[in-house]
């Protein structure tokens, strides 16, 4: 019951969060002078044709952007009326792409799944080798394990993630064989599900899951490592050794669980991290996820694309600290039986 | 001390029973903070290695026209693509002291590429003090002496040159006067906001520590780099190299201070219940005096070091900007705007020294880092 009422409670601020950071969003995208329509018009008038500005001043009052910001933002979101009656984020539409020329919807379709799948993937990845790596680094702390991990780990951190991708992408196709560009091979784009695709995409993902991961995946190690070698120090560990309980369970029986807290809580911390990455190495890589659509958007001030994906990457972010702070509860009991207000 | 007859050692110093015996340690008890913090930092090695190292990194910024041979967009036409040249002492076992092989190029239309022979056969030593083009020193002195430079007819590209025919150690020892300082301007961005709203939220309570706190949460639960990237799509494209820079230093800042401004918050809201806050406010301090008199100097070294690990978060941010070409543009030289060029795999597979910029980023985020975890750790000196 108690749990419901604080998954309630998330659920609510996550919506108002979402709001405010729709608000932010939208201010934002709307900073540079003009938009999209208004450059192409004044770029028709300097080049002297007339017949292509009546159409944009079309598309201008059809989208609404001849009317005051507020007004804008409020039609864009799909509480107010706008020329075609209701129709915002909150109808599923999601406005139109002038770039592009097609409705913003179709043209992230895929790569909104296939980017939570590259940062699905990264997460994990994050996980897998933070997790025994860091146990590690701390039950062996001051020999060269814990030197050589550390250093990894600070290299890592220190290494531009674009570069890392390129090098990576090199290397590894010139001497382990692994495709380049792109999150499957060309021939399955735009082909139905099948068991050959999803290997085709498995095996591309391994470089960019790699690349993302490795920042976060070192911050994480050294965090658990500092986490555990608190809690090694702690006289029940010393207790337990002296019992002769054996050594690996005596690890990961009482100080793991303890040290493993803050690694939940700290996916709010990486998630941002994350997707932050994700952007920049699809970019460099070629990956079809939403990163380039972002980019080439903002260039372009194609604004409705732009927002639209700042919105997604925003709401990717906040569910999964959501869930991170769901989970907390669940695997702490002290937080669990109100330790905490709210 | 002088030596019995029998070899024992003896202090010449009379004996004074009288002396307190605490006495050596006293000095150690009564040594103002910051030598104990010196003290512990000292046995840092790699901090201590840093800090020097990130030390005249920042005092090598000024001279940066000196250092290099060439100025960061002077074009050799004839020699694009140029690989790294070394700088040999001996020529066919006999020592002429430090030189170059002139090179001359040629274009292989088979493989659509630069090739560059080397003429072993004439060592060309290097000038040293010499009289090249002209740059400014600090910013506003023209000079046009160079610490090294190439001889006649031959040149010395160290790392190579890029697509233009420009020395890329030239260009990098010009890139760290934007890429290392774009740090130290974003962090003092952060830090006034950070402080400010930390302060503000910590001190009074209540609403406005409401406000500030869902702020915080907002902004620390997006991501980074698509904002700084709408952020800087902002930019006017019409700004000059210097107005662009600054704004973009800004941007990076702007969305750094909700960690800092948390710290700040929690501490504060521990230490407004002391006793010596009380006292000052009851003798009629102002809040803002009580803030910055009282409060904020005693934990100004946590914050130190916080910032010195958050720059290098700032570095890499504009590096990312700018290999993106969201950050500072083409005139300008940084290491994110020489990584431009590599951005694609054939560069790095025919061209690799067009990467070798990131070797500066490296060293110097991984400095910081060191230098940040050292002074964190020695900050405390009574712990």
């Amino acid at each position: 019951m108690m749990f419901i009422r604080y998954a309630a409670y998330r659920l609510l601020t996550m919506i108002l969060t979402l709001i405010v950071v729709s608000m932010l969003i939208f201010i934002i995208i709307n900073l540079p002078p003009g938009d999209y329509l208004s450059n192409q018009i004044a770029e028709l008038r300097a080049t002297g044709q007339a017949e292509g500005v009546a159409k944009a001043e079309f598309l201008r009052t059809e989208y609404s952007l001849d009317r005051p910001l507020w007004q804008q933002y409020l039609i864009w979101v799909g509480v107010a009326p706008g020329p075609q009656g209701f129709s915002g984020l909150l109808q599923g539409d999601f406005g139109w792409s002038f770039e592009f020329d097609a409705p913003v919807a179709d043209i992230v379709g895929d790569a909104l799944w296939l980017t939570v799948l590259v940062n699905l993937a990264a997460v994990l990845f994050v996980y897998l080798v933070a997790l025994p790596l860091g146990v590690l680094a701390a039950a062996r702390s001051a020999t060269w394990v814990d030197y050589t991990t550390a250093f990894v780990g600070y290299l890592g951190l220190a290494t531009p993630n674009f570069l890392l991708a390129l090098m990576l992408f090199y290397y590894g196709n010139k001497y382990l064989g692994l495709p380049i560009g792109g999150l499957m091979a060309p021939e399955y784009e735009g082909e139905p599900m099948s068991l050959a695709k999803v290997q085709s995409v498995l095996v591309h993902l391994i470089v960019p899951t790699f690349v993302i991961g490795t920042s976060g995946a070192a911050a994480m190690m050294q965090r658990l490592r500092a986490n555990m070698l608190d809690e090694l120090s702690k006289p029940y560990v010393e207790t337990g050794m002296a019992k002769g309980l054996a050594p690996a369970k005596l690890l990961t029986k009482y100080p793991l669980r303890m040290a493993f807290n803050p690694f939940v809580a700290d996916i709010g911390n990486l998630l941002p991290a994350m997707v932050s990455g994700s952007v920049l190495v699809s970019v460099v890589l070629g990956l079809q996820t939403i990163g380039p659509a972002l980019l080439t958007a903002l260039k372009s001030q194609d604004q409705f694309l732009a927002a639209f994906v700042l919105m997604f990457v925003a709401l990717l972010t906040l569910i999964g600290t959501m869930i991170s702070d769901l989970l907390l509860v669940l695997l702490d009991p002290r937080i669990r039986y109100g330790a905490r207000e709210g | 001390m002088s030596t019995l007859p029998d070899g024992r050692f003896i202090d010449d110093a009379p004996y004074d029973p009288n002396v307190d015996l605490s006495a050596p340690e006293r000095s150690d008890m009564d040594a103002p903070n910051w030598v104990l913090v010196w003290r512990k930092f000292r046995k840092h090695r790699l901090a201590l290695i840093s800090g020097i190292f990130l030390f005249l990194a920042y005092m090598a910024i000024p001279f940066a026209g000196f250092i290099s041979p060439y100025t960061p967009n002077e074009r050799s036409a004839d020699y694009l693509y140029h690989p790294p040249q070394a700088i040999k002492f001996w020529h066919e076992g006999e020592f002429v002291g430090p030189f170059v092989y002139p090179t001359t190029g040629s274009a292989d239309l088979e493989n659509f590429q630069w090739v560059y022979e080397t003429d072993t056969s004439r060592p060309m030593p290097l000038q040293f003090f010499c009289n090249r083009t002209e740059y400014k020193l600090f910013f506003l002195i023209p000079a046009d002496r160079h610490l090294f430079c190439a001889p006649e007819g031959a040149t010395v590209f160290i790392f190579g040159s890029d697509r233009l025919g420009r020395d890329v150690f030239s260009r990098i020892s010009y890139g760290a006067q934007l890429s290392l300082t774009v740090g130290l301007i974003g962090i003092t961005v952060s830090f006034i906001l950070g402080i400010g709203f930390g302060a503000i939220a910590g001190y009074f309570g209540g609403w406005i520590d409401w406000v500030v706190n869902r702020a915080i949460e907002i902004l620390r639960s997006l991501p980074e780099l698509p904002l700084w990237l709408a952020l800087s799509a902002a930019v006017p494209s019409n700004w000059g190299p210097v107005s662009v820079f600054f704004i973009i230093s800004i941007i990076l800042g702007l969305l750094d201070w909700p960690g800092l401004a948390r710290a700040v918050r929690s501490k504060f809201l521990s230490l407004r219940e002391e006793e010596y806050v009380r006292a000052a406010e009851m003798m009629g301090a102002k809040p803002s005096r009580v803030i910055r008199r009282h409060l904020l100097p005693n934990f100004m070294s946590h914050l130190i070091a916080s910032a010195t690990l958050s720059i290098p978060a700032m570095i890499l941010g504009e590096t990312a900007l700018s290999f993106l070409g969201l950050g500072l543009r083409a005139p300008a030289v940084s290491w994110g705007v020489m990584l431009n060029d590599a951005q694609n795999l054939a560069s790095i597979e025919i061209y690799p020294w067009t990467a070798i910029p990131m070797l500066p980023i490296i060293i110097v985020v991984l400095a910081f880092n060191f230098l940040g975890d050292g002074l964190r750790d020695s900050l405390d000196p009574y712990t």
